[in-house]
């Protein structure tokens, strides 16, 4: 049954989505269509990946009310592990990489332990995580930067799925990257019909035929872009294949389990969740638990990327990701946000970023930027529903 | 002819396009007590912000005579620099601070500009005190250790310590006991003797025909009549008549083809301790039961252990050392958790829907499902959204909760349909015992008929119901069967047969002197 209320929550989710093709086509203008090349638009992904996965995790932190300031420590301690494992000890890959997952589970464990059974506020826990991290990854890499990393290892944060290149005009074009946007246009003309048949098999009412298809071909002209030209870049980076794994899990979690849905109800109100039979401690444990495997996902990524592990890396990292979810959409004191709505957001401040980089603007203007970006999308929110309401 | 303080004619006030008040009219004498009643939504709290400059002079047409003169207020701060002040039904209290500081909050004694004077605030908060009747109080108690009656009082404090003239309460006694009411409504005559109007806003009828001397009543944004204490028939039926525009017969449905059956839940030497301090026994070798198709009742003053009996029982969210054995169609069970106490089919509906019932943010459909989402609208953790759809489609035609869709915020709604919402919600578990708290507190009359209605429908199904209330007459034209509490025991049973108020009140009487033999 759609609804005026239901038509108002899509068209904020698409608003968004609009935003970031206007901010991108503000670029394109601005820097003289360099922000679509090739070459940036594989940068585009490389580059905000791990804030991308970072803010999957920060969403539920979000939706409980709270955020989790420690994952950029715990990003750092990781990749830090990770390397020492590979480059000191030589132990091989999947082991390290297995040993820095796990450190990033104990750590998101031992936050969830003290702010669910415990009691303590997220704020305090994780602002002692972050410097309890900190500090301990200088203290293992002895302050100095460990590296340089193996090829295989690089490979996760740098790397591409292997491609079958074919000469197209001045370049080249990868085949791999050209079947999987087939796959995904497939998929989703799939989806699309399996969604009406069970709208009719319940009798509730189907959106006109030509919304959907005007809704269809916006986002397969997207995918389409992005994939020609990743593939006459170097193909499907990995990072990406990670980061479509997990936000398709994770969105999948948040919207259509039950454990999502406990996840907003503890956050729209804790007290009534607990009266419905939600074990509430439960699901703030979990919550954070999984931020610290998150994070750890995203320090092997990005000691991958740097081919080294810092003991300065994510620094201000869980800013990115929380500033990622409330420009997606999400509200501060929780039970509202979704996943893709983070997603749009990391890619709002990634392009941002990117766009200002390459029209020559300093890393400190970037960060007046994203400032006023951050306060004026949530401005926006927070008063277009005062007006509803 | 006496002396007219306020006259608001001809008021008008719209939101985008529905009007809320269409060409009201209200006029309140000098010194008296005015009431204010209607159904929720009828447009009394619209009417009062109206008054109070809330909603600015401009936004509504038509026009506020106050002592004479036209009002034209733009802020709160307007009309309460004329001495009119507002005391909502959501109390406006620091809860960290002294009683002291309270009364003067946003109106503080000070030395030079905004140096607070400690001693005249002291001294100053005891006298406006006394005039509420709080005398005994110690200023600088924090106010959150106090009873909610209490603060009710602080809040009056408060207005006085502004020169008010006109006093609106909004709601005083939704949260008071009988006693406590009493003696607030008590306190509002003296403050008339002191020569202050007031408006009062209630759906506690009786407590209106006992303070009031003018009633207006209001439907559908309309002033429908004014009765005068002396001139017109002041009694409940005569009020709800005006309320409901027509002549409720019988505020409690019958309840026909309800055959009584086994016994489905029974409890016996139930014991609790506070939660905060183990020595301290709320309940006490309690044992209870009720049948298939019955709804027994419980009674008793605020503070009884009603409420702490029914959330120690739902799954021990009450209290610690629990003791005792609940048996469930004859067999005992245990439960641990919430979770162990909805698997058992045992709901509760808490007293205070905003805080403990409701996701406020969220849709109808989602509240709806929240409790019964694992077990029936799940298969291995995945949501079967459709399904969950259909159900809340049906459970809003069902109990009638009138809403645009289930799509609508919970938080949008009035109270009486939320209260809807919430029995749903645990309908949607289907249980086999439902412990109803409170299910009308603070709605209107037509909506307290549909739960009424709702549960008989539940004891015709062959559910064992519990209702808690403090409405003595709600407990006697619902129950089957009511069980007196006092200090945390069960102090008498009484049957349909024979219950009546004053029965309950001398059993609860009876009690307290056994107690302090």
């Amino acid at each position: 049954m759609k609804t005026k209320k239901g038509v108002n929550v899509d068209l904020k989710q698409y608003g968004m989505f609009l935003a970031l093709i206007a901010i991108f086509l503000i670029f394109f203008v601005l820097s003289g269509g360099s922000n679509a090349t090739p070459v940036n638009i594989n940068n585009l992904v490389m580059q905000n990946g791990y804030v991308v996965i970072l803010a999957t995790g920060m969403l539920l932190c979000v939706l409980t009310g709270n955020i989790d300031l420690g994952v950029g420590s715990v990003v750092a301690l990781c990749g830090a592990s990770a390397a020492i494992l590979v480059v000191d000890m030589g132990s091989p890959i999947w082991l390290a990489f297995v040993v820095a997952l796990l450190i990033g589970a104990v750590s998101g464990v031992f936050a969830g332990f003290f702010i669910a059974y415990l009691g303590i506020p997220p704020f305090v826990v994780t602002l002692a995580t972050m410097l309890m991290g900190r500090g301990l990854t200088y203290t293992i890499l002895k302050a100095q930067t460990k590296g340089p990393l193996p090829d295989d290892y690089i490979r996760v944060g740098a790397g591409f799925l292997p491609t079958i290149k074919i000469a197209v005009g001045n370049g080249t074009v990868d085949l791999v990257a050209i079947i999987i946007a087939m796959i995904a246009t497939v998929l989703l003309i799939v989806i699309e019909m399996k969604d009406v048949k069970t709208k009719k098999k319940y009798g509730f009412r189907i959106s006109p035929l030509w919304q959907l298809v005007i809704k269809d071909i916006i986002i397969l002209f997207i995918v389409w872009f992005f994939f020609i030209k990743l593939s006459q870049y170097n193909g499907i980076p990995i990072v990406l294949v990670i980061m479509f794994i997990l936000v398709g899990i994770y969105h999948f979690i948040t919207s259509r389990t039950v454990a999502g849905r406990q996840v907003y109800a503890l956050g729209g109100n804790a007290k009534a969740a607990r009266l419905s039979g939600i074990n509430t401690k439960k699901v703030f444990f979990w919550v954070y638990a999984n931020m610290g495997v998150l994070a750890a996902v995203a320090g092997i990524v990005i000691s991958a990327r740097n081919a080294s592990a810092t003991p300065k890396a994510g620094d201000g990292i869980e800013l990115d990701a929380i500033g990622s979810c409330y420009i997606g959409g999400a509200a501060a004191a929780g039970g509202v946000g979704t996943i893709i709505g983070a997603v749009i957001g990391a890619f709002i401040m990634g392009i941002l970023n990117n766009g200002m980089s390459l029209i020559g603007w300093t890393t400190d203007v970037q960060k007046v930027v994203k400032g006023v970006v951050l306060l004026g999308a949530v401005t926006f929110d927070i008063l277009s529903k005062q007006k509803k309401g | 002819m006496s002396d007219i303080i306020l006259e608001m004619n001809h008021i008008t006030k719209e939101f985008s396009g529905v009007k809320a008040l269409d060409d009201v009219t209200f006029k309140v004498k000098r010194g008296e007590i005015h009431a204010l009643c209607g159904e929720n939504g009828a447009g009394k709290s619209t009417l009062m912000n109206v008054l109070s400059g809330v909603y600015p002079y401009g936004e509504y047409s038509g026009d506020i005579v106050y002592n004479g003169e036209i009002g034209k207020f733009h802020r709160i701060k307007d009309s309460e620099e004329k001495g009119i002040v507002i005391i909502h039904q959501e109390l406006a209290l620091s809860p960290f601070l002294s009683v002291a500081e309270n009364v003067f909050i946003g109106n503080e004694q000070t030395l030079l500009k905004g140096v607070i004077n400690w001693t005249e605030t002291r001294n100053r908060a005891r006298e406006v005190l006394a005039k509420v009747g709080l005398e005994q109080e110690d200023v600088n108690a924090v106010v959150s250790t106090l009873g909610v009656g209490k603060q009710q009082l602080i809040e009056i404090a408060k207005a006085m310590a502004k020169k008010v003239e006109l006093l609106i309460l909004d709601e005083p006694t939704a949260a008071l006991n009988d006693e406590e009411s009493k003696k607030l409504l008590d306190i509002m005559l003296e403050l008339k003797r002191h020569g202050i109007t007031c408006i009062i806003i209630s759906h506690k009828l009786n407590e209106l025909s006992y303070v009031s001397d003018a009633i207006t009543v209001i439907r559908d944004g309309k002033t429908i009549e004014t009765l005068i204490k002396g001139q017109d028939e002041f009694t409940e039926d005569r009020i709800i008549k005006g309320m409901v525009g027509r002549e409720m017969t019988n505020r409690y449905p019958e309840r026909k083809d309800c055959p009584i059956g086994d016994t489905v839940i029974e409890v016996n030497h139930w014991n609790v301790f506070h939660p905060d301090d183990a020595n301290r026994q709320m309940i006490k070798d309690v044992a209870f039961n009720v049948h298939a198709g019955e709804v027994v009742g419980l009674a008793g003053l605020m503070g009884a252990g009603r409420t702490e009996l029914a959330m120690s029982i739902f799954g021990k969210e009450y209290g610690q050392k629990i003791s005792g054995e609940i048996k469930l169609h004859g067999k005992p069970i245990h439960i641990k958790n919430v979770k162990d106490a909805i698997d058992n089919k045992i709901s509760y509906t808490s007293e205070d829907r905003k805080t403990y019932g409701l996701v406020l943010i969220d849709d109808i459909k989602h509240n709806m499902t929240m409790s019964a989402l694992r077990r029936f609208f799940s298969k291995k953790g995945v949501v079967n959204r459709s399904e969950e759809i259909v159900k809340a489609e049906e459970y809003k035609k069902l109990i009638n909760v009138k809403a645009t869709s289930i799509n609508q915020t919970v938080g949008s709604l009035s109270g009486g349909n939320q209260q809807k919402v919430v029995l749903a919600k645990w309908m949607l578990t289907q249980p086999d015992v439902l412990i109803l708290d409170e299910p009308t507190r603070g709605i209107d009359v037509g909506a307290k008929y549909e739960i009424y209605c709702a549960i008989n429908n539940l004891a015709r199904e062959g559910k064992a119901v519990i209702v808690i209330s403090s409405e003595m007459p709600e407990l006697i034209g619902t129950c089957d069967r009511i069980y007196v509490i006092n200090s945390g025991e069960i102090a008498g049973e009484l049957t349909k047969e024979e219950v009546s108020q004053e029965k309950i009140m001398s059993c609860i009487m009876a009690h307290n002197r056994k107690g302090e033999e």
